[in-house]
């Protein structure tokens, strides 16, 4: 059976579909959702994907969080569907309190647009199971709010819980505390990351294919979930 | 028609780098006896009825302030009559 993966489509999202084709790439289906729509239309995970929703007013994803899709994608990611939030979606699950801190101004206030190595620091989420520890990867990382900022007990939360997922490596291109550049929830069904591996799936137009291991994570997650009997979708 | 003015700031603790860039452009200016600058949001609400101090606290701690890296204050503002 196909694996569907739903990627959202917010007004000002860029690249949902970059997104689309790299979970085609990874061999699942791409189902496209919509902001308006609270209905996930039996989706296996969920991708929100990069961009500007609602154009970055107020906050970065302050307004998307409230969309009527989000209702649903939140209650669902609580009951355990897999959730990859990327660039704007890491934004939009922080806002959404799906995951812990924020995401604010790049430090030295330029809008970073590079290829970025990553160091994987967490193999046990649903979305990157499929790296080894320590694994260095080349994605490319563009953003002008992706310093992640948390208080000092929950950054070290994160650290003992094992829910940081990647740090920056060789440089820090936006001041994130303690290197972050994606992190997880308790559970490890929600992953936030800064830097865009749906940029990196091809030869052609990636500086790697380093991005699908984030695709293939899910589709080995579901593909364990649904072997055990278990549903693989939240709906 | 009146209104209620909603206040957010940084939490001290959080890096304000745009207020940084501001505080160290002063020096062009000829300002050299300023230790900080932190840049804040006002936003202004009209209610079209009285005033509604608890809506607009509920407004600003689920919307406009996220309470991970800013705090907020209210107030209501009497408008300054304005000449017609």
């Amino acid at each position: 059976m196909t694996v569907r993966i739903g990627v959202v489509t917010f007004p000002g999202s860029l690249d949902d579909g970059d997104a689309a084709r790299a979970v085609g790439i990874a061999g699942a289906e791409a189902v496209r959702l919509w902001h308006g729509d609270p209905d996930l239309h039996g989706v296996d995970a969920v991708i929100l994907p990069g961009g500007f929703s609602y154009g970055d007013a107020l906050r970065c994803g302050a307004i998307a969080r409230f969309a009527p899709v989000m209702e649903t994608v939140a209650d669902a990611a609580r009951g355990g569907l897999p959730v990859l939030g990327i660039c704007n979606g890491f934004q939009i699950l922080c806002e959404a309190h799906l995951l812990p801190g924020a995401l604010t101004r790049n430090q030295h206030l330029h809008f970073r647009n590079r290829d970025q190595f990553l160091r994987i620091a967490s193999t046990s989420t649903a979305w990157t199971n499929q790296f080894a520890e320590d694994q260095e990867i080349l994605i490319p990382v563009k953003n002008g709010e992706g310093c992640f900022v948390a208080d000092e007990p929950t950054l070290d939360e994160l650290e003992a819980e094992g829910r940081i997922v990647a740090r920056y490596a060789r440089g820090n291109p936006n001041g994130s505390q303690r290197d972050i550049a994606a992190i997880t929830n308790e559970a490890g069904n929600v992953v936030g990351i800064m830097p865009h591996p749906e940029h990196a799936v091809e030869a052609l137009t990636g500086p790697s294919l380093d991005g699908l291991g984030f695709f293939a994570s899910a589709l080995r997650t579901l593909a364990g979930a649904s072997a055990g009997g278990q549903p693989a979708g939240g709906r | 028609m009146s209104r209620v003015v909603v206040d957010v700031m940084l939490k001290p603790e959080i890096l304000d780098p745009q207020g940084q860039a501001v505080a160290n452009a002063l020096p062009r200016l000829g300002v050299t006896d300023v230790s900080s600058v932190r840049i804040g949001r006002r936003i202004e609400i009209e209610f079209a009825g009285t005033a509604d101090l608890d809506t607009a606290r509920e407004i600003a701690d689920k919307l406009l302030a996220n309470p991970v890296i800013e705090d907020f204050e209210i107030r209501a503002d009497d408008p300054v009559e304005e000449d017609a």
